[in-house]
């Protein structure tokens, strides 16, 4: 029960597995709020006139809206609310960095904490899917045939709007399963799969929208052969950013150092963690994850589960880490050692070609450079050795080129993103979209989600006028 | 589901298929391959391209069941199916990839060997066949290590020339494939162009053997993968001192660039001295081809 004489200063805590539990498990660390704990924390929301929550999602939920609703006990009309704007809501709210979106501009904020948003929308959502309440589908049809690559968080979302205003869509996924990064890169104990990421999933299939996986846009079939032969009218690509990044320092071939896509996917997809499936994964005694970001915490709270002792290595101080403070702050309470400004300069191995240790240097900040962040400079005559078996580099992805490099006519830029409107999702090709990591090189499923919703209204403008 | 029309054993403890795929069947070309998994908890394992009917929207599958996978896989009969089946993934092969008429004229004046070692047979022939519709004759070195284990002889004779060599001598010639490859060098054969695909510990070997005789060479990698589209890098390898992802750069690569050992040694990554059988299983299901070193090839 949450406690009526709090301070309204401060949110209604969440409550959470214990650290020493969930450290060996894979199960959902964060519980999410009761009926009466929701009904408290929207009591916090002041209604603003000028809500600028709303300014800082990436997709407009009508935040102070659903919150309003809530207040009243009326979920099933919280839920209409935030469905008119986003079709993955379990999922954003357990996964969009809120306190840089709408959590950071919340009026609350500014003496105390802001508002939970992220952890009501979350509740919410998990009511409709537990109460069976389902969006609403489109009442017109239009016969225009749309072809969306990708099924993950742009594609889904492109798709699901472009269903509700009653196109005819068809999601090709490379994988053999829908969700793209939802299911191979997050895990399981920050977004359970069949719980959560399935039904998003089904509800978007609920819309109308077709799923075809194991198509690999590129290689199974090419956009010219979509839109000329399939009768697709128009495309958009939501491929992601999927090829990793590794350092390029020696030693980087030895057995024992993974992307971390490759670690991730084969426990997330692959369900390497699990007795009952077949995919191999190396249990490490001791783990080296080098970089900051989610898929750094992901990669380091996941080889804690499988036994391991984990130890990140950053290059800058903890006020630069880019990601989600509630990562960090779980990846701490479960024992995670940070090794901040501290450097890879060359990953040891044995003569059988094993890693057995890390040569690091020690950094400090310098000047800022171009992001505004001070940029790490080595310390001279620091160097040092961290013993480990594993290294797991998580250091960003870029886009796969598959799609680019086998469709004449549509521009890239120097990074092989995608060249696309930051409106409409219009590229240089007549008929095709492009958003998400595909086109901003690698983000956050919420900016993809932002992304795919303009190129759905760009598809449908497009569409009309044709 | 992707339905198996036809399944059979062929030579030895290699078995092939015939797998409905009309996606697969109407893309793919020499040298590109495909990802299946049987069902929910199965590995996704790379299997090489043998043969394709556009038309009938069919692809043909070669692979070598090994150890403890080999009761799953020797079950699998016709009107079974896979759960997935992804594809054509990776590069055709340079010499299929055009049908390009001054591209064909220009195949037709090289002398062209493919050295086939083991399953390497299976993504030799659709290589061998298609160079034949197109005019083009080449020679076939198919290489086992003992009779039981040759590889689509009958097949390969009527689209090539073909030389059999075991290395007991049960049958064919006597010897390695890199013994074939010099003795009919000496027998007065030329090459200007070889593919070679097999284990990697041959493919290593072969090589050396055409850098001597000036010999540009292509061999197909096929290293532990995961998703086949470039997306863990598990099969990096390192081409030319360059990081080269089999998956999307790859298959084929200039074998006089392959650093082999280094590739071996990260074949050996998911052996542990306790687990060896049981690993080497799951070893055996990630490569098409066999390391040489894994039991893959055996």
């Amino acid at each position: 029960m949450a406690d009526v004489n709090r301070s309204m200063l401060e949110r209604v805590p969440v409550r959470e597995q214990d650290p020493k539990v969930r450290a060996t498990s894979f199960d959902e660390v964060c519980l999410g709020y009761q009926e009466e704990e929701a009904i408290a924390e929207s009591q916090r929301c002041l209604n603003c006139k000028n809500p600028q929550c709303v300014a800082g999602c990436p997709v407009s939920i009508h935040i102070p809206e659903f919150i309003h609703a809530v207040k009243e006990k009326d979920f099933s009309r919280a839920y209409d609310v935030i469905s008119e704007s986003s079709s993955l809501p379990a999922v954003c709210g357990r996964v969009c960095p809120q306190e840089r979106q709408c959590e950071g501009k919340c009026i609350r904020g500014k003496k105390g904490d802001p508002v939970s948003i992220g952890k009501l929308e979350r509740f919410v959502a998990d009511w409709a899917r537990e109460n069976g309440k389902k969006m609403h589908c489109a009442a017109r049809k239009t016969g225009k045939k749309v072809a969306v690559i990708g099924a993950g968080p742009a594609g889904l979302t492109c798709a699901g709007d472009l269903a509700k205003m009653g196109y005819d869509v068809t999601i090709f996924e490379a994988l053999h399963k829908a969700g793209g990064v939802l299911v191979y890169g997050i895990p399981e104990f920050r977004l359970p799969k069949d719980r959560v990421v399935a039904k998003e999933i089904e509800n978007v299939r609920c819309l109308g929208v077709k799923i075809e996986t194991n198509v690999i846009v590129g290689r199974s079939v090419s956009i010219e052969d979509l839109m000329n032969k399939e009768g697709f009218e128009a495309v958009f690509i939501g491929s992601g950013a999927g090829l990793p990044m590794f350092m390029n320092i020696p030693g980087e071939q030895a057995k024992g150092v993974y992307s971390a896509n490759e670690f991730l996917t084969r426990n997330n997809l692959m369900k390497a963690y699990r007795e009952d499936y077949d995919t191999p994964i190396v249990r490490g005694k001791k783990v080296v994850v080098v970089g900051g970001g989610n898929v750094a915490m992901d990669a380091a709270r996941t080889a804690l589960r499988l036994g391991a002792e984990v130890h990140i290595v950053y290059r800058r101080s903890e006020q630069e880490l880019p990601a989600r403070a509630e990562e960090v702050h779980h990846a701490k309470e479960e024992g995670i050692v940070f090794n901040l400004l501290t450097n890879p300069v060359r990953i040891l191995s044995d003569e059988q070609d094993n890693v057995c240790g890390i040569r690091c240097i020690r950094m400090e900040l310098g000047e800022p450079d171009a992001s505004g962040r001070r940029s790490p400079c080595p310390v001279e005559g620091s160097e040092f050795e961290i013993a480990c078996d594993t290294v797991i580099m998580a250091l960003g992805t870029r886009p796969n080129p598959l799609i680019s490099s086998t469709t004449t006519g549509l521009d890239i830029n120097r990074k092989k993103c995608i060249v696309a409107s930051e409106e409409d999702g219009k590229t240089s090709l007549d008929g095709v979209f492009a958003g998400g990591d595909a086109v901003s090189g690698a983000a956050t499923v919420i900016l993809a989600m932002g992304a795919g919703r303009k190129a759905a209204k760009g598809i449908d403008a497009y569409l009309r006028a044709k | 589901m992707y339905r198996i029309l036809e399944a059979r054993n062929l030579a030895g403890p290699n078995y092939e298929m015939i797998v409905e795929a009309p996606r697969v069947a109407a893309r793919c070309l020499p040298g590109q391959f495909i990802i299946v998994k049987l069902d929910e908890t199965a590995e996704r394992i790379p299997l090489t391209i043998t043969d394709y009917d556009r038309e009938k929207g069919t692809v043909e599958i070669v692979f070598q069941p090994v150890g403890l996978s080999t009761s799953r896989y020797k079950e699998l009969k016709a009107g079974d199916a896979f759960m997935d089946f992804v594809g054509p993934l990776g590069k055709p092969s340079d010499l299929c990839e055009s049908e390009d008429p001054e591209a064909i004229a220009a195949l037709k004046k090289k002398k062209i060997v493919f050295v086939a070692g083991g399953v390497g047979a299976a993504p030799i022939y659709p290589q061998a066949k298609w160079l034949h519709e197109h005019g083009i004759q080449s020679d076939v070195i198919i290489g086992a290590r003992t009779k039981e284990l040759v590889l689509l002889e009958e097949r390969m004779k009527k689209v090539a020339n073909v030389y059999v060599t075991t290395d007991d001598g049960s049958y064919g010639r006597n010897g390695m494939v890199t013994k074939c490859l010099e003795d009919l060098i000496a027998e007065g054969h030329t090459y200007d162009h070889c593919v070679c695909i097999g284990p990697m510990i041959m493919m290593k070997f072969l090589c050396l053997t055409t850098k001597a005789y000036g010999i540009h060479t292509v061999v197909s990698m096929n290293p532990i993968m995961v998703d086949g589209t470039g997306m863990c890098g598990a099969c990096r390898i390192m081409v030319n001192n360059e990081v080269k992802f089999a998956c999307v750069d790859g298959p084929e690569f200039d074998g006089h660039q392959v650093d082999f050992d280094l590739a071996m040694k990260r074949q050996t990554l998911y052996k542990t001295q306790e687990g060896e059988a049981f690993l080497a299983w799951k070893e055996g299901k990630s490569h098409h081809g066999g390391c040489g070193n894994c039991g893959g090839d055996r």
